[in-house]
């Protein structure tokens, strides 16, 4: 804890404070009464599902949305907010790293850099005083980043990093992070917060939106617990405690296990034989992969994003063609099908990206269950609409798919509601022999993760072989009879039940997915 | 869509129709007549007496052709600019082969002539399908440069052969290809009409209740939510655009089997552009699309009918002013609509 | 081969440079709207315009000076409608292009009619002389060219531009109105075609009805082929002059070949060469969604 933190009592000037914050969209109330006081040079966490408001909040913070009553002070100073936007907010030394990256890919760092603020050299853009000041930062961020690399040669890791210094670059005292570290290895979650300790150590400000509770106990001075749009607690550091804070998120007790008994795999229903894919510059995305999977098991993939999870999904999927090796769906080659081909054998997907490829946002919630599966409620060619209605009613009560009406559109539901779709419909498919799911939780709260964890481990008992890929290793660890850990689109360490289940297993997944230990396991 | 969804776009429209007025109003005074003056006449002569309301229908019917064309390519996502092109093929092709059956009965030559121009427009259609499916190339460049292209191939094959006694069309078909007429009036009002609202009905039916409809419009709505659920994409482009093409050309039917009896250069001019239009004022739907054709086909006829006090061309005008107060309005609507959904 | 030493005669390099004037300078314009974001299908409609404004400019005045500027503002104007439907409403952007496509050249016939009374063309007017080498409007286009390249590259407004088309959330981030880098952008766009229209009608010295000829789509076909880069589509053109000044040439000196067919010569090329070049080409990552900034 720093010392500047300690010194939060009444009459040391906030750096930020908000008070008071109502915002809605429409009917929808995204913010009600809610405040944040945060201590200059401290770390501050706020804290919330998906949905509580946090991401909100901090965009009004920023001035990227305009709140529809409350007040706002930056270092003490009332700011009006009709004349705030972020601009006005990065002249005031506030600065706010996005969840989604807000670098253009096509053009360098230096460019990304100076985007915005600009500085002419006679007829022409001056890429030469900005170049020795952004140096220079990194050299204090202890960042190392090379100037004239184009954002999309960059690794995530790297990027954020570069998101960091472009905010510093403009100024910033107040730095605000939108959950910085969703696509992170633990290895460069710790190296982020060494960087943002050092920082706060230095007098600036850092206020940090997650829903990691691991990590709000790591780093945070003091935490703000949001909960639908309101601030439900403020919690300080000695306070601090993950039940604790659970329950001030979600408002009753919360069982973070499933049940799960030990499983009985069957045939292999699912294999992969040195498979490969291209990938975008030299190295392959995929490198060789074997693996296997049985009737009846779930195998987890560990793994930080973009080292060939996604590509190993789409071509189990059938939606990307390998450069080399097999997929093999029981004793079939499926290789060369085509999606239909594989959908009829069993094969169901639920896919990483629910917008791009899960849903049709604009269709009924009846039609996105139909969606993939249209066949079985074809007759002549003709849509059997009873049977669609009857099926959609089925999936909706069983999977608690709020509104209930299954006329509804897609695009009015909730993020989590969504995914109850797409999980549902891939559930229900018939036949189903393996399911294929990537982040199934994804922006889900925890009442539905619960729902969707139960019934995979439900389909796994009935003989299903499921393969699951998630960059949220306790969902891993929960659920997965075996991992295997990808680094660098190659298949590196396999970790049965027992080590899944010791007490370390995190952290070895964790050091895995960055190559810090190259063991392979049996 | 759902009901409130209907109710905006209803609203959008009549704000559209108001505006699209307002601006031809503005453009007839500009030369300096009275609108009150031009829509009175444009009305009476139109759905005054029977013969008008024949000639609207006359003039709605391709249409209506059109019109399907660009709304079932729309709902596949693609955007089909070549009904001039596929009309010509069509219209051509039609001709060709009534004249090539003399001595068949109706029941024979008829359809087989029918059949003919809907395959060649489906020809010219499914090409730049066929080109965006294999190599990426966007069908709006690829459309609008095939209406060059046919009209210029057309123009050669009559020119060379097909043309008759110096004159710039082909010969006159068989009797037994002609369609009855229906109009009053000696309006040129055909069976071709009937046809274009069946192609209508069949054009609902299989957009919205047959398993290829349903996976053409998850294809235009969501490419790679298709995709990941089995829809081969480019079997849609290629299905989508050539029966988009088939529709524009099935055009031939109207004036060459019902009105001039011969293909000539200039056939069916406007009519491809003008779909686009009347796809968009009906909104993409079967139902719309046959309403707002008559709309269009009243300002046709209207067109027509006051061209004494009013250049043709305040037609061409209004067509694209409707269909730029359409997309504005609807975008409009939408994105209010949208701001209280998002959360 | 008489037919090489025409072809490769200074008459008709100097042809195809006449030619490749309007391509070049509608593709630069489509290049630095689409650059930013905004798919430009509307080019053939801001050439039309062009073309007629300078010939209203150049007939009641009589001076190709005015002309030109005519021709200039006519494309503007044009730009800003496309951009009040594509950037205040945020309509669709290909079927907004088409209508005013549609809207031009109905227009410019119906404007015909007022004070010509034909609908078919206007009666001579002020005009280029034949000297290519001595036109001022021909260097004035080729410096807008170079400018077009440097700004896009080398300046702030430039990077501002590119981000435009790339991640628009990222630069509303900064603060920075993507919604006004995208006017400029499509304004600009309008005044480079209004200013290619308008040497198509000062080179005629009189406005044809339609007389664009389906040159703005293929000048964007230019811009794929050029990769997005202005510099590039403007040489692009190059080719679609050629291919447009060979069919000239064999119309009127006559070949083997109809000449309807060869007509279609320039269209048929630009589908090649859309088949050949889309692969390799990749937009702006952001061209044609109206939904960001």
């Amino acid at each position: 804890m720093t010392g500047a933190a300690a010194a939060t009592e009444a009459g040391q000037t906030p750096a930020l404070e908000l008070q008071g914050i109502d915002k809605r969209f429409g009917a929808v109330r995204a913010l009600d009464g809610a405040g944040l006081r945060v201590a200059a040079g401290s770390i501050h966490a706020v804290v919330g599902e998906n949905g509580a408001g946090k991401s909100t909040l901090m965009k009004v913070a920023y001035g990227e949305l305009r709140a529809d009553a409350g007040t706002l002070a930056i270092g003490g100073r009332a700011i009006d907010s009709g004349r705030y936007d972020p601009r006005a907010a990065m002249a005031l030394g506030v600065g706010m790293v996005h969840q989604h990256f807000t670098l253009v890919p096509t053009l360098t760092v230096l460019e990304n850099l100076v985007l915005g603020r600009e500085t002419w050299h006679g007829p022409g853009i001056d890429l030469a005083t900005p170049r020795a000041r952004a140096a220079e930062l990194a050299r204090e961020l202890g960042a190392e980043v090379s100037l004239d690399a184009r954002v999309v040669t960059l690794s995530v890791g790297e990027r954020q990093r570069v998101e960091i210094l472009r905010v510093l670059f403009h100024g910033a005292r107040i730095l605000l992070l939108d959950e910085p570290t969703a696509v992170l290895a633990p290895a460069e979650v710790r190296e982020l917060f060494d960087r943002l300790r050092a920082l706060a150590a230095g007098g600036v400000t850092v206020v940090l939106v997650t829903h990691k509770l691991d990590e709000v106990l790591a780093i945070a001075d003091r935490v703000t617990v949001m909960r639908r749009g309101r601030v439900v607690a403020e919690l300080e550091n000695e306070e601090l405690d993950a039940e604790v804070i659970a329950r001030a998120m979600v408002g009753r007790p919360v069982l973070v296990d499933v049940e799960r008994s030990a499983g009985s795999p069957g045939d292999v229903a699912l294999a992969v034989r040195g498979l490969s894919v291209r990938g975008r510059g030299a190295r392959p995305a995929l490198d060789g992969v074997d693996l296997e999977v049985r009737a009846g098991e779930i195998v987890g993939v560990a793994g930080v994003e973009g080292n060939g999870q996604r590509e190993l999904v789409e071509v189990v999927a059938g939606l990307r063609a390998p450069s080399a090796g097999s997929v093999h769906l029981g004793e079939r080659d499926v290789t060369r099908a085509r999606v239909a081909a594989r959908a009829a054998l069993g094969l169901g997907h639920v896919p990483e990206d629910r917008h791009a490829r899960g849903l049709v946002l604009d269709f009924s919630v009846t039609d996105n269950l139909m969606l993939g599966q249209e066949r079985r409620f074809t007759r002549r060619g003709l849509i059997d609409r009873a049977r669609a209605a009857e099926r959609a009613r089925a999936i909706i009560d069983e999977y608690e798919i709020r509104p209930d009406d299954p006329r509804a559109t897609a695009r009015t539901l909730s993020g989590g509601n969504q995914q109850k779709i797409v999980v549902g419909r891939e559930l229900a498919r018939d036949p189903l022999s393996v399911l294929v799911a990537a982040q199934p939780t994804r922006g889900v709260d925890i009442g539905a993760i619960e729902l969707i964890h139960r019934r995979m481990l439900r389909a796994r008992d009935t003989g299903v072989a499921v393969l699951l890929v998630s960059s949220e290793l306790t969902e891993l660890c929960a659920l997965a009879d075996r991992v295997v850990v990808l680094y660098r689109g190659r298949a590196v360490a396999w970790l049965d039940a027992d080590q899944l289940a010791a007490a370390d297993s995190i952290e070895t997944m964790g050091e895995l997915m960055t190559g810090a230990r190259a063991e392979v396991f049996a | 869509m759902t009901w409130p969804d209907w109710r905006r776009e209803a609203y959008a429209t009549a704000v559209a129709l108001l505006v699209a007025t307002a601006i031809g109003s503005v453009l007839i005074l500009a030369i300096g007549q009275s609108p009150a003056r031009v829509y009175a006449t444009l009305l009476a002569e139109t759905w005054g007496d029977a013969s008008g309301i024949s000639q609207v229908l006359f003039k709605a019917t391709p249409l209506i052709f059109t019109g399907l064309a660009v709304a079932v390519a729309f709902h596949a996502g693609l955007f089909n600019i070549g009904g001039e092109g596929q009309t010509i093929a069509g219209s051509l092709a039609t001709a060709v082969m009534a004249s090539a059956m003399p001595g068949a009965p109706a029941v024979v030559a008829v359809p087989a002539a029918i059949m003919a121009g809907a395959l060649a427009g489906a020809a010219v259609g499914a090409l730049p399908g066929f080109l965006k499916a294999a190599t990426g190339s966007h069908e709006v460049i690829n459309t609008i440069m095939l209406n060059f292209i046919v009209a210029g191939v057309a123009l050669q094959l009559g020119n060379s052969r097909l043309f008759v006694g110096g004159q710039a069309h082909t010969a006159r078909i068989p009797a037994a290809a002609e369609l009855p007429r229906l109009g009053a009036g000696g309006s040129a009002l055909n069976a071709s009409f009937l046809l274009a609202l069946v192609c209508a009905g069949a054009a609902w039916v299989l957009l919205y209740r047959s398993r290829v409809g349903f996976q053409w419009r998850a294809a235009g709505a969501n490419s790679g939510a298709a995709e990941a659920g089995g829809v081969r994409l480019g079997r849609v482009m290629v299905g989508a655009m050539a029966m988009s093409g088939a529709l524009a050309g099935l055009v031939g039917s109207n004036y060459v089997l019902g009105y001039k009896y011969y293909f000539e250069d200039g056939i069916g001019r406007g009519v491809g552009f003008m779909g686009i239009a009347v796809a968009l004022l009906g909104r993409n739907h079967p139902v719309g699309v046959v309403v707002a054709a008559l709309v269009f086909g009243t300002l046709a006829q209207g067109g027509f009918a006051v061209s004494q006090l009013v250049p043709r061309e305040l037609v061409e005008v209004l067509d694209a002013v409707v269909i730029l107060a359409v997309i504005c309005a609807s975008a409009e609507v939408r994105r209010r609509a949208a701001r209280v959904v998002r959360a | 081969m008489t037919t090489l030493h025409a072809l490769l005669s200074l008459a008709f390099l100097a042809q195809v440079m006449r030619m490749a004037v309007p391509y070049a300078l509608a593709a630069v314009g489509g290049s630095l709207s689409e650059r930013s974001g905004i798919i430009d299908i509307a080019l053939e409609g801001k050439l039309l315009f062009g073309a007629f404004g300078a010939t209203i400019g150049a007939y009641y005045s009589g001076s190709v000076a005015v002309g030109v500027l005519a021709g200039v503002a006519a494309g503007a104007a044009v730009a800003a409608l496309y951009a009040t439907v594509v950037i205040r409403f945020r309509a669709d952007q290909i079927v907004a292009g088409v209508a005013i496509n549609m809207l031009a050249y109905g227009a410019t016939r119906y404007l015909l009619e007022i004070p010509f009374h034909s609908t078919a063309s206007s009666p001579r007017h002020a005009g280029f002389g034949p000297s290519l080498a001595a036109n001022p409007v021909l260097w004035f286009a080729l410096v807008l060219i170079a400018a077009a390249g440097y700004v896009m590259y080398r300046t702030p407004p430039g990077l501002r531009l590119r981000a435009s088309g790339e991640h628009p959330g990222a630069v509303a981030s900064l603060g920075i109105s993507v919604a006004r880098v995208r006017w400029v952008s499509v304004l600009s766009a309008g005044a480079y075609a209004g200013l290619g229209g308008a040497w198509l009608s000062l080179s005629q010295h009189s406005f044809v009805a339609e007389m664009s000829r389906g040159r703005g789509y293929i000048a964007l076909a230019a811009v794929i082929m050029g990769r997005w880069n202005p510099l590039l589509a403007a040489l692009a053109c190059l080719l679609f002059a050629t291919a447009d000044a060979f069919q000239v040439q064999f119309a009127t000196t006559g070949s083997a070949i109809p000449s309807e067919l060869l007509s279609t010569l320039p269209y048929a090329l630009t589908i090649l060469v859309l088949a050949g070049f889309m692969w390799r080409s990749r937009p702006p990552a952001a061209l044609g969604k109206s939904d960001d900034a």
